[in-house]
């Protein structure tokens, strides 16, 4: 379990890493966290000739709040954005979601940018980045671009990512007044991956009805999948009986595969589930939130 | 004597150094060492057409490859069966590095030696094996149905068969009021020590001595076989076991190719190689163990009393047999557990798969064959209607009926006979512990809540402490400093602070003084190894005599120097002295000096053991049938093994929705007759039950149908984390000591693994209502297993 060999750059600022990707932008790879790329390189799951370790970056690790949501940048690691106190005010999912990614010391090292443009279905920020409907801003030695979630991940590990770009920046917007979030998982051991996970935003409006139902999914589709189920939730009351509607059409609407731990069944079982206990997290979250004003 | 730290919770002395990070394993030693890589299987079967090795000869840093071609002598022969077995018609081992054919993925084909470990991984990556694909046989059904074979002069892929039976089961069973049968699975695990194989040579061309270090659990073992096989004198060569970081039972299995392999090549070459073996290459060419399937029929009275019991099971024994039948002969013998039935019969199959091997991991067919027998205790009942409980206790051995002889033969090749053990005492401290007649109040509640709970128990004998022997050997320095040998090997057990504690108060110096090697057969060369809960029963045992021959010469050599009758001696922290006479004393360290007659001083101490100080001048120094020194030796060597037993109960909760399994509580009472050190026997407990956890709710070896195994990392092989055993696991112990050793002692190593998966079926089955058969479950399964029971008793439908 010993890499291939391969050619090692540490630039010192992001346009010499930028001119080096555009150099080798079909054999060279970024080094973020290596959480996830070290242990590809280790299996020869992946062999580039070249890597390009953006740890030296210290300008792109950041985390800034204001009022419209939260950005952090590619060095930013996912322990940064889970400790941070005004991103968590703005944006409450980020902590939520981010302490069922891995284990502390895997969330000291791995970038939340490396995550999500790894674009691993079976991630929590992928998924969360969608459900936000955020954006990451991609620069290369000819320009920069914002893709909004929608349009980045196109497949399994797979993004809308050109050859010689860097994901520098990512915004998650924040979490609008009158809404809750939540999110919830199950893995075999806890700091897995998950068999199933599910994020949920629930809007309300001023007199505590429900105007607004969306949930995020990991681990049972081939990339992040969003439902809107705000359609269950008509009545505007978060009753059993629109949860257990909103759980079957969760339920019916994820592709999930049978893999060695669990059926697809079984996984379409537990998107129900969790599709309920999230929305009634988050519709709970959005009542206390309102109350308290805040948070 | 008084007994001061026998007993006593005594903190371990290895802990400091290895929490510090100051333990050296194998792969610390010698940096310069050449790596070995080797090229493995792809295929789970297939014949070897070409091997080119062209593309490597010219990478920079590569110093050699070699195949199967290149391997002298009985090298070139297959790898030794270690124990054979009139049973085991159809032995086959593997070839050092294979020779025209492979048997499973991960089969050792080539080895490269290379300047560092990422160049010799790079170069075998160029070798290319052409292989002609055979069919592999990968699972017990199919290694039965036998449409290929795995060897082709292995008829139905069957490599034993093995019968024993006491009375007449069979008319056992048919008299009986009542009948059960029962159809169970049981998948494979692994032991996956954190540190893996391991193994450095080195050789002096000088003196032609051969030096290894590698990561066994029986160096007397490898050096023996190195001897053998490279064709070297036993005395020439050194097997040293440095700190390991866990066995488990995989390295008892030896020698592999690569024990062998690495000092081959460090003779060839001249230079010290190593192989460290890495995590995918455990997975896929170390051993696994646990697979199984058993057919049990049972027949019973009105009280669950079993009149007859015959079990057949089929047992995957992987492609080869190096380590023999010692598995399913366990799992035969011990799925008795406490138990007498009328009758017993069984008959095992141990087949051949296209599959890595199966050799002992803690427990060692133990943890099958209880589940056998905890499961039919189960089905009983509930279809008497009454309590586990009391089916059990009406089938113990009753304290007065032992020592019990089984009539059957056990893994060490004698008579299976209990030496002592109170199983219902042991029940009794287990229906308390877990507060069993309280449970039925307990589920109420948790039913009114919404919540599913159950619970379970199982029962288990473990024979431990197998022959043939162990020695120990103690040394008095001048210094007073005690030095301890023993030849079998440890791996975190805590050997060094239980021998100590052993040799402390068995010959009256301080615990500190103490120092223990284990596993160098420079300092001891007679051993068999760590494995079988053996080590404090046989090298304990041995040392303690050891200790004691120390004793008696120390009390005769300070009696004369101190001018008194050695029964009116004692030796208390290091001290000889007269009792009742405190100035009259003499330090060990003195003794020592005083045992070894001197020509030449060397300090103030030695001068008085010195030619013009000491000795009666018309005698000779060292009289007639003495020796210089204060030491000793001591060998143990039972007539058979001693049977430590014990109950585990778990209390489960499972999630109506989501199918998962929550431990709420688990415990164990335990009896390995003696405790030495109740802090090490609770700590090998916790241990014990962790992999008991994993192989029942977590671990499997997910093979496909061509023999890929799929999950061959510790990403989808689910070793639990802390945070999934349970944080506390309630113990009481039980104390019946064994007869059959100078310290009344059993082993405990493997006892905490034993029962988990019948325990976890029980407590399943008993939160679900649905009969629980095959082994281990994740939530899963258990959501597909609720649908399915679901589907079969709703009206309008039948099951399939
Ligand atoms: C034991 C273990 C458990 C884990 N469990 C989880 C889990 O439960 N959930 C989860 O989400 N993750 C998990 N991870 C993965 C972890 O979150 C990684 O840190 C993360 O997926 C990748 O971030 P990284 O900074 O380490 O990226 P790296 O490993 O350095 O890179 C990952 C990939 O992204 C590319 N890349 C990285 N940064 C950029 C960039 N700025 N621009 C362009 N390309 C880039 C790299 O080239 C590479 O292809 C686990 C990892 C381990 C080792």
């Amino acid at each position: 379990m010993k890499p291939a060999p391969f050619a090692y750059l540490r630039p010192e600022c992001l346009q010499d890493a930028l001119e080096a990707y555009a150099d080798h932008a079909d054999d060279a790879k970024i080094l973020a966290g290596g959480q996830s790329l070290i242990p590809l390189l280790s299996m020869r799951l992946a062999a580039p000739t070249m890597l390009i370790d953006i740890n030296r970056l210290t300008e792109l690790s950041y985390v800034h709040t204001d009022a419209s949501g939260v950005r952090f940048g590619a060095l930013t690691r996912h322990a940064q954005i889970e400790h941070d106190k005004r991103a968590n005010r703005a944006q409450p999912l980020l902590r939520k979601a981010l302490r069922s990614v891995a284990h502390p010391t895997i969330r000291n090292r791995g970038t939340t940018v490396g995550s999500i443009v790894h674009a691993d279905a079976a991630a929590e920020m992928p998924a969360v980045l969608r459900l936000l409907e955020g954006s990451v801003t991609l620069r290369s030695h000819e320009g920069s671009r914002e893709v909004g979630a929608e349009d980045l991940f196109v497949g399994p590990l797979e993004t809308s990512l050109a050859a010689g770009e860097i994901a520098t920046e990512i915004f998650m917007p924040a979490l609008p007044a009158g809404a809750g979030v939540a999110f919830e998982e199950i893995s075999r051991r806890r700091g897995d991956y998950a068999l199933c996970g599910a994020a949920a935003i629930v809007q309300t409006d001023p007199g505590g009805a429900v105007t607004s139902v969306k949930t995020g999914y990991l681990s049972v589709s081939e990339t992040p999948l969003v439902l809107d189920l705000s359609d269950a939730f008509d009545d505007g009351e978060l009753s059993q009986t629109n949860l257990t509607g909103a759980g079957e059409l969760a339920s019916a609407a994820v592709q999930p595969e049978t893999d060695i731990h669990a059926t697809a069944d079984y996984r379409r079982q537990l998107a129900g589930v969790l599709t309920k206990q999230v929305i009634e997290q988050a519709h709970n979250h959005a009542s206390a939130r309102t109350i308290g004003g805040s948070q | 004597m008084t007994w001061k730290l026998v007993g006593e919770n005594v903190t371990r002395v290895e802990d400091d150094r290895l929490l510090r990070g100051l333990g050296r394993y194998t792969d610390d030693l010698c940096p310069e060492a050449l790596h070995v890589a080797m090229v493995r299987s792809p295929h789970a079967h297939a014949r070897i057409v070409d091997i080119d090795i062209e593309r490597v000869l010219d990478v920079d840093g590569v110093l050699a490859v070699y195949t199967y071609e290149d391997l002298p002598g009985p090298l070139a022969e297959p790898l030794p069966l270690l124990i054979p077995h009139p049973a085991l018609t159809h032995g086959r081992t593997q070839y050092a590095l294979a020779k025209d054919e492979v048997n499973y993925v991960g089969e050792a084909v080539a080895m490269v030696v290379a300047i560092d470990r990422y160049i010799a991984e790079d170069a075998a990556f160029r070798i290319s094996v052409s292989y002609d694909p055979l069919p592999p046989v990968v699972g017990i059904d199919h290694a039965r149905k036998a449409e290929h074979l795995v060897h082709d002069d292995v008829p139905g892929n069957v490599a034993a068969r093995m019968e024993q039976s006491t009375g007449d089961a069979e008319s056992a069973i048919a008299g009986a009021p009542h009948k059960l049968t029962l159809d169970l699975e049981i998948e494979r695990s692994a032991a996956t020590p954190l540190e893996g194989r391991a193994t450095l040579a080195e050789w002096d061309t000088g003196s032609g001595r051969m030096r290894v270090w590698t990561s066994t659990q029986t160096s007397t073992g490898v050096r023996a076989a190195i001897a053998a096989k490279l064709q070297l004198d036993l005395a020439n060569v050194d097997v040293i076991t440095p700190d390991v970081g866990g066995g488990f039972g995989v390295k008892i299995m030896h020698p592999w190719p690569e024990d062998l392999l690495v000092p081959f090549v460090a003779r060839a070459l001249g230079k010290p190689v190593k192989f460290i073996e890495d995590r995918r290459e455990h997975f896929i060419s170390s051993a696994h163990e646990r697979g199984q399937v058993q057919h049990v029929e049972v027949g019973f009275d009105d009280d669950g009393r079993i009149l007859g019991l015959s079990v057949r099971f089929w047992h995957d024994n992987g492609a080869y047999t190096p380590y023999g039948i010692i598995v399913p002969i366990i799992t035969s013998t011990q799925l008795l557990g406490p138990y007498k039935p009328g009758a017993y019969s069984v008959v095992f199959e141990s087949l051949y798969t296209n599959t890595v091997v199966v050799t002992p991991y803690r427990g060692a067919g133990r943890p099958q064959g209880v589940y056998a027998m905890e499961r039919t205790m189960d089905a009983i009942a509930s279809y008497l209607g009454r309590d586990r409980t009391e089916v059990r206790a009406v089938n113990f051995i009753q304290p007065d009926e032992l020592p019990y002889d089984h009539g059957l033969l056990f893994q060490d090749g004698r008579p299976l006979i209990y030496d002592s053990g109170d199983y219902p005492a042991c029940l009794q401290k287990l229906k308390k512990l877990v507060g069993w007649d309280e449970f039925e109040t307990f589920r109420e509640q948790a039913r009114s809540q919404g919540r599913r709970v159950g619970i379970g128990l199982a029962c288990y004998v473990e024979g431990t402490g197998v022959g043939p022997y162990e020695g120990g050997h103690v040394q008095v320095e001048t210094s007073g400093k005690v030095k301890v040998a023993t030849g079998l090997t440890s791996q975190g057990q805590g050997h060094q602070t239980v021998f100590a504690q052993i040799v402390a108060d068995e010959l009256g110096v301080r615990f500190e003084d103490v120092e223990v090697t284990t596993g160098d057969t420079r300092r001891f060369p007679y051993a068999v190894g760590t494995f079988a809960s053996r080590a404090a029963v046989m090298s304990g045992s041995a040392i303690a005599f050891a200790a004691r021959a120390v004793r008696t010469k120390a009390l005769r050599i300070a009696a004369d120097a101190l001018e008194a009758s050695s029964d009116d001696l004692e030796i208390v922290d290091g001290i000889v002295r007269v009792k009742g006479t405190p100035d009259a004393t003499i330090a060990l360290g003195t003794v020592a000096v005083l045992s070894n007659p001197l020509r030449y001083a060397f300090d103030k101490a030695s001068e008085s053991a010195t030619q013009f100080v000491v000795g009666d001048p018309d005698k000779p120094p060292v009289a007639e049938g003495d020796e210089p020194g204060l030491e000793g030796k001591g060998y143990y060597s039972p007539v058979r093994s001693t049977f430590a037993s014990g109950m585990h109960a778990v209390i489960v909760e499972t999630d109506p929705d989501t199918a998962e399994i929550k431990i709420l509580r688990y415990c164990v009472v335990h009896d390995c007759g003696h405790v030495v050190n109740p802090l090490i026997v609770e700590g090998q407990i916790h241990g014990g039950v962790a992999q008991g956890v994993a192989g029942a709710l977590y671990e499997r070896m997910s093979y496909d149908e061509h023999g890929q195994l799929l999950n061959a990392s510790f990403m989808d092989f689910l070793m639990p984390y802390v945070t999934e055993v349970p944080s506390k696991i309630e113990i009481d112990h039980l104390q019946t000591p064994s007869p059959l050793n100078p310290l009344g002692i059993k082993g405990a190593g493997e006892a905490g693994v034993i029962p988990s998966t019948a325990v976890f079926a029980a407590a399943i089955e008993d939160a679900e209502g649905i009969g629980i058969t095959s082994m281990p479950i994740s939530p899963s399964e258990l959501f597909e297993l609720r649908r399915r029971n679901t589907e079969a008793s709703s009206p309008g439908r039948r099951a399939t």
